[in-house]
């Protein structure tokens, strides 16, 4: 008797625990594509740190041919290297902001303490930062790309590449940013860290260009630039989750 | 009456128990290693025959070829104890792969250099962009990360995870790198060891490679486990009577 009563009870619990569930897994759409919204609001408020992201890719692209002279050829000989080389800088530039302002008032913290799954909270900061410090710089390269002669076929897949490119960039730094949190010197730490795993990025992205350049198909290094962010979407947030955790133990 | 064998795997796993037992190894191994790396040495210098192409010049390789498989090979082991030690939460697994990170790196460093004396000779330019050269390059730029990451963090139990973390993420981007790199470009010459067709050089280059690999190998646990020895003194002061 007293066990079937037993039973019962545990048996409408766990099915109160079951529409709770529920009730978390209908919302937790919503609620990741909040932090997603939040964290570009944010970051809309501090208009100039995005500007300045946005700027140092300019200004840097446009060093190169005052120090290399200005011969057409040698310039688009150059371009790829130079874009993506620029780009992964000013991406990595911005890093810090993906984790660094939530960590310091607290917000972090409680973003993992809650019951949505700190793999995909993460994910989304990722995206955000991508949003404001990635998709600009794919939208102006091309005009960079004018500068240095480029052809309208290597403007495509330049941005293109980007594209897919800066993404894997974001993911991919979100582990040293998430590493390097709340450390003296993260700064330069990041660079150090992240800059030797950005390789693969660089030499498929600037690959698939310089392909064009040659007459060469770029479908080939566009594809592996995939297969890299696909591995990289995979990887990337989990590692990022482990790293913010023991930052914040 | 049947006895039951039970062996305590884990006994080794705390440092208590594991300082004396590293102290009764390395001597065993330094003085393996010093044998056989001056063995191997005499092989490669004076036992083997000159090379028809590239004459007293490849010499260098009896050195550079086991530098370089020591210093890919300790990054994997390194990523293992981080490993370990990120799921077992062992501190023992954690102070192994601090302690093998300065010999990796300082194998990769050599394996650099003695590349660079090689391609001056042979390719006629101290540094060539050569898929196996730059990816080796980049595996010392991951070793440094590692080092800066740990030397920035001061809580110790923090920096051990986040740099085993960085060490596992270092690993799976290992072999990514080198075919990207390896695409990207290539120059060096053939991979000269092959397990699975006829090795293409003399027997005899091949037994001084293996057993200068064998010298650094048993150098490597020498003074790796000095190493931990020391960590394991730093960290934990109620061992000092040691």
């Amino acid at each position: 008797m007293i066990e079937s009563n037993q039973n019962t009870t545990s048996g409408i619990t766990h099915l109160q625990e079951e529409k709770s569930n529920v009730a978390i897994s209908m919302s937790a759409y919503s609620v990741l594509l909040e932090i997603l919204k939040r964290d570009i609001r944010v970051a809309l408020r501090r208009q100039s740190d995005v500007a300045a992201v946005f700027f140092f890719f300019i200004i840097a692209a446009s060093l190169f041919p005052l120090g290399s002279g200005t011969d057409p050829k040698l310039l688009s000989a150059m371009a790829p290297s130079v874009l993506w080389v620029t780009a992964l800088l000013s991406c990595m530039l911005s890093l810090s902001r993906i984790f660094a302002s939530d960590y310091a008032d607290g917000t972090l913290e409680q973003m993992l303490l809650s019951n949505h799954p700190t793999v995909l909270i993460v994910l989304m900061k990722i995206l955000a930062h991508w949003v404001l410090s990635g998709l600009p710089l794919v939208l102006v390269a091309p005009l960079i790309g004018l500068q240095f002669n480029l052809s309208n076929e290597q403007l495509q897949i330049l941005a293109i590449s980007l594209l897919m490119g800066t993404l894997a960039l974001s993911l991919i730094g979100s582990i040293g940013a998430a590493l390097t949190l709340g450390i003296r010197g993260a700064g330069v730490l990041i660079a150090i860290l992240v800059l030797p795993l950005y390789i693969p990025v660089l030499v498929f992205g600037a690959g698939a260009v310089n392909a064009v350049s040659i007459g060469m198909s770029p479908n080939g290094a566009l594809s592996l630039l995939g297969a890299v962010l696909a591995l990289a979407l995979v990887f990337s947030p989990l590692a990022s989750a482990a790293a913010l955790r023991i930052a914040l133990e | 009456m049947e006895k039951k064998i039970s062996i305590n795997w884990f006994k080794y796993a705390s440092p208590k128990t594991f300082y004396p037992l590293a102290g009764k190894i390395i001597p065993w191994c330094a003085i393996g290693a010093a044998i056989l790396i001056a063995y191997g040495l005499y092989i490669g210098l004076i036992i083997a025959p000159t090379d028809f192409q590239q004459g007293e010049g490849y010499r260098i390789i009896f050195v550079h070829v086991p530098a370089a498989w020591f210093s890919m090979f300790l990054y994997l082991i390194m990523a293992f104890y981080a490993a370990m030690g990120l799921v077992f939460n062992a501190k023992l697994s954690y102070m192994m792969a601090t302690a093998i990170a300065p010999t990796g790196a300082m194998f990769t460093f050599v394996a650099l250099v003695t590349g660079s004396l090689w391609g001056k000779p042979m390719w006629g330019a101290w540094w060539v962009w050569d898929a196996r050269l730059t990816s080796e390059l980049i595996l010392l730029f991951l070793y440094v990360g590692y080092f800066s990451l740990q030397a920035a963090i001061d809580d110790k139990n923090r920096a051990d995870k986040a740099s085993a973390v960085l060490a596992l993420v270092g690993a799976i981007n290992v072999p990514i790198i080198y075919f990207s790199v390896k695409w990207w470009n290539t120059l060096h010459q053939g991979s000269s060891v092959s397990l699975t067709k006829a090795p293409a050089m003399a027997a005899i280059m091949l037994q001084g490679m293996m057993v200068m690999a064998i010298g650094f190998w048993l150098y490597s646990v020498a003074v790796i486990l000095m190493r931990v020895r020391c960590e394991i003194l730093e960290r934990d002061s109620k061992l000092k009577m040691f």
